[in-house]
């Protein structure tokens, strides 16, 4: 077997209905791996941004990238080599927790107490997606009730 | 000019120089078929079944080089059509499929007669539509047509709510296209070219392999040019039989599973490939890891997604094979055909080792002598289509072809059924030669309806069925290796097939020897109306040589040599 690698793909597509589609088929249909996507449109454009996380060998990320080239809609493709990453995620505590603790370990991982309420608070982080899995880590004995994450998002250096 | 969704099509079609389309209606699609009635530009061939619209309009497309139509109802019209949209995207058939779809408000309620087909079709065509708005109609039936034939060429479907084939917009079919986001890449890159032709001149085994990319983008001719001022001998795949005539000096055979001993002698021998427009298909590389091991290799193709996707190009051109073949042909004046004389002498030494041959000694004819036999009768007067099978395979190895778009068949999904509407797509494309559909007692019997289409058309195929009893092509592997044990592929019950010839309005014959075949082929011919040829084969004649699936090109199974009495 060939090594697998972590891989982050941008895809800047036309803006029109079934365009991801065409893309998550194209991954489920040659059996590619997506670790996350993340799209949203580009302000003043007609064109919307995905950021897809994947992984395969040398050989599998080269076709991911030429066949999402071919689809029609597709504009660009960019296989990143470096890169600033995000990820978000929201995370909701009861209340009862050390919300001191919690707040503080929050500003170390770029994030903050989001919301209040009576019986839970949420807080968000947003930091390179490894340091978002520790995260996760270590606020554990805090015992979290409820944990959401988004996929990356990526901008070449 | 303010007209109905239902008038921009047929105008589209008109305004493409589309002659002929092959369709089936139904209710989605009906405010498109009254504007055909009220037309007189183009011919449309009512198929009898919709999975045989879009083969014939891929045989059309294949023989005529132009882009194939078919016209299609919504729902169960809609998937009968699947596998021809699939076939032709295999095989990379330009072609653009309408449907028809229920009306707009109806979509997604499970309507009558709704499925999602842009959701189905979009694993099997180059690009797909659903049209929301008649306003849009002539971009998207532009853009079909013209993302259909252009780059990689490939079926396009235009899935067409009811409602918006009834609505009213303007129609200005002169809009020029903007396809930013769709840039194919023809030119070959001049530098590679350079560094190819480099290498060509250094190579001391130098091999061409061809594949079906240069029928599709026209460039046979240019290839024959090239190879006659190289002397570089050449394999060719299944899809690409015809670029080079039979009897050309530098023509070895077809490679591949079946292909010729000399032909996968050669690529196992060869220091350098030089594919064209071929793709490096599992049935033409058996094991990847052994195929051409000790050689560089030189790949052209339109399509940048074919190229070292899976063995790795030393010399990788993007560009349409006819651009870039040209650009070698200039660049090939220092290359002298005598320097290869040795390694055509050891190729042609591996030929008569093992010739692509059969052996003719039972009571019974034997498929290959049929194919042979049609090839000296009718030669380059005929365009040969066939269905899938052994009958297949044998027409690949021994018709002798002489040009491109003579050879019309199933290669990248091998689709049983498709030979006889594809052969009548080919004679209503290029009605002044015979088409011959050579085809197996198993397939004849997917699509043997459209018997009445080419009764009604006037479009007078001959189906030869080399009829061995048998799913041959199955029982084969089964004989070699699963023990013989032929679970379910013994076809011992069957049609009269002379009188379901008939009982549409065709003719049959039934023949057993050579004298009867020769005579039926000629009165078929004379009568000039659609024949079932039903020929009684030896029953358990094999495909050889053959490569077993996944084995090396050079570990062939060949043809066992016989006693001389
Ligand atoms: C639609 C479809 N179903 C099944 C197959 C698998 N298949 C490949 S060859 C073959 C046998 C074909 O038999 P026949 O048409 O009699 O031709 P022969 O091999 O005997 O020449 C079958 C079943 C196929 N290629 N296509």
């Amino acid at each position: 077997m060939e090594k697998s690698e972590r891989r982050v793909i941008s895809v800047i597509v036309v803006n029109e209905a079934s365009v991801l589609s065409r893309i998550t088929d194209l991954f489920s249909g040659r059996g590619y791996n997506i670790t996350s996507l993340t799209v949203a449109p580009i302000p003043d454009s007609k064109y919307s941004r995905l950021t897809i996380v994947t992984s395969g060998s040398v050989r599998v990320i080269e076709q991911i990238t030429k066949q999402l080239h071919k689809l029609i809609p597709v504009l660009k493709v960019y296989e990143h080599a470096d890169l600033v990453e995000k990820e978000m995620a929201l995370i909701k505590f009861p209340v009862s927790e050390n919300i001191t603790d919690i707040s503080t370990l929050c500003g170390a991982y770029n994030g903050k107490i989001v919301n209040v309420g009576d019986n839970v608070i949420i807080v968000m982080v947003a930091d390179e997606p490894k340091r978002v899995d520790n995260f996760l880590k270590i606020i554990n004995k805090y015992n979290p009730k409820e944990i959401v994450r988004s996929g990356a998002v990526a901008l070449e250096r | 000019m303010q007209i109905s969704g239902a008038q921009m099509v047929i105008e589209a079609l008109i305004a493409e120089g589309v002659e002929k389309v092959f369709g089936y209606p139904g209710g989605a699609i009906m405010n498109v078929y009254d504007e055909i009635y009220k037309q007189d530009k183009f011919e449309h061939i009512l198929t009898r079944h919709e999975q045989a619209a879009v083969h014939a309009a891929e045989g059309y497309s294949k023989a005529s080089g132009k882009v194939g139509v078919a016209m299609i109802t919504s729902g169960p019209g809609f998937t009968n059509a699947v596998t021809g949209l699939a076939d032709a995207y295999m095989d990379s058939i330009p072609l653009v499929v309408i449907s028809g779809q229920v009306p707009m408000s109806l979509i997604g309620t499970d309507a009558f007669q709704e499925i999602d087909a842009v959701g189905i079709s979009r694993s099997c065509t180059k690009h797909n539509y659903l049209v929301t708005d008649a306003t849009e109609l002539p971009r998207i039936l532009k853009e079909a047509f013209y993302i259909a034939a252009s780059g990689r060429p490939g079926p396009v479907h235009v899935d067409i709510p009811k409602d918006v084939t009834a609505q009213i917009a303007k129609f200005d079919y002169s809009i020029e296209l903007d396809l930013e986001t769709y840039k194919p890449h023809t030119k070959g890159n001049p530098r590679q070219i350079k560094k190819a032709m480099e290498a060509i001149a250094k190579a001391k085994r130098p091999l061409f392999y061809l594949g079906g990319g240069i029928i599709n983008s026209n460039a046979a001719y240019e290839v024959r040019d090239l190879v006659h001022a190289t002397g570089i001998p050449v394999v060719e795949t299944f899809m690409a039989r015809g670029t080079l005539s039979h009897d050309d000096e530098y023509l070895i055979s077809m490679l591949g599973m079946h292909g010729s001993y000399a032909a996968n002698m050669a690529m196992s021998e060869t220091d350098l490939v030089i594919g064209l427009g071929a793709r490096f298909d599992d049935r033409v590389t058996g094991k990847l890891s052994e195929f051409a091991k000790n050689a560089g290799v030189i790949h052209v193709d339109i399509d940048p997604a074919s190229i070292s996707k899976l063995v790795n190009a030393d010399y990788p051109i993007v560009g349409d094979v006819k651009n870039v073949v040209e650009e070698m042909l200039k660049q090939s004046t220092n290359i002298n055909p005598a320097k290869y004389a040795s390694w055509r002498e050891i190729i042609k030494n591996f030929d008569t080792l093992h010739p692509l041959t059969y052996h003719e000694d039972t009571d019974r004819l034997k498929p290959q002598w049929v194919i042979q036999r049609v090839g000296e009768l009718l030669g380059d007067d005929a365009n040969i289509s066939t269905d899938v099978g052994q009958h297949q395979m044998w027409a690949a190895q021994f018709y002798p072809f002489t040009r491109p778009r003579q050879w019309i068949s199933s290669g990248g999904l091998g689709t049983m059924g498709f030979g006889f509407p594809a052969a009548m797509g080919v004679k209503a494309a290029s009605p002044d030669k015979v088409s011959i559909n050579f085809t197996g007692d198993g397939s004849i019997l997917m699509n043997c309806q459209e018997l009445m289409t080419a009764v009604e058309k006037k479009l007078p195929v001959i189906n030869i069925i080399l009829n061995n009893n048998y799913l041959g092509m199955v029982r084969q592997w089964q004989t070699l290796f699963y023990e013989k044990r032929h679970s379910e592929t013994d076809l011992s019950v069957q049609p009269d097939f002379v009188k379901l010839a008939e009982a549409f309005g065709g003719i049959g014959y039934r023949v057993t020897t050579k004298e009867e075949f020769d005579a039926a082929l000629k009165d078929a011919i004379e009568k000039n109306i659609v024949a079932f040829i039903d020929v009684v084969v030896e029953r358990l004649e094999n495909v050889m040589p053959m490569v077993p699936a996944g084995g090396s090109l050079f570990n062939m199974m060949l043809l066992e040599k016989k006693e001389k009495k």
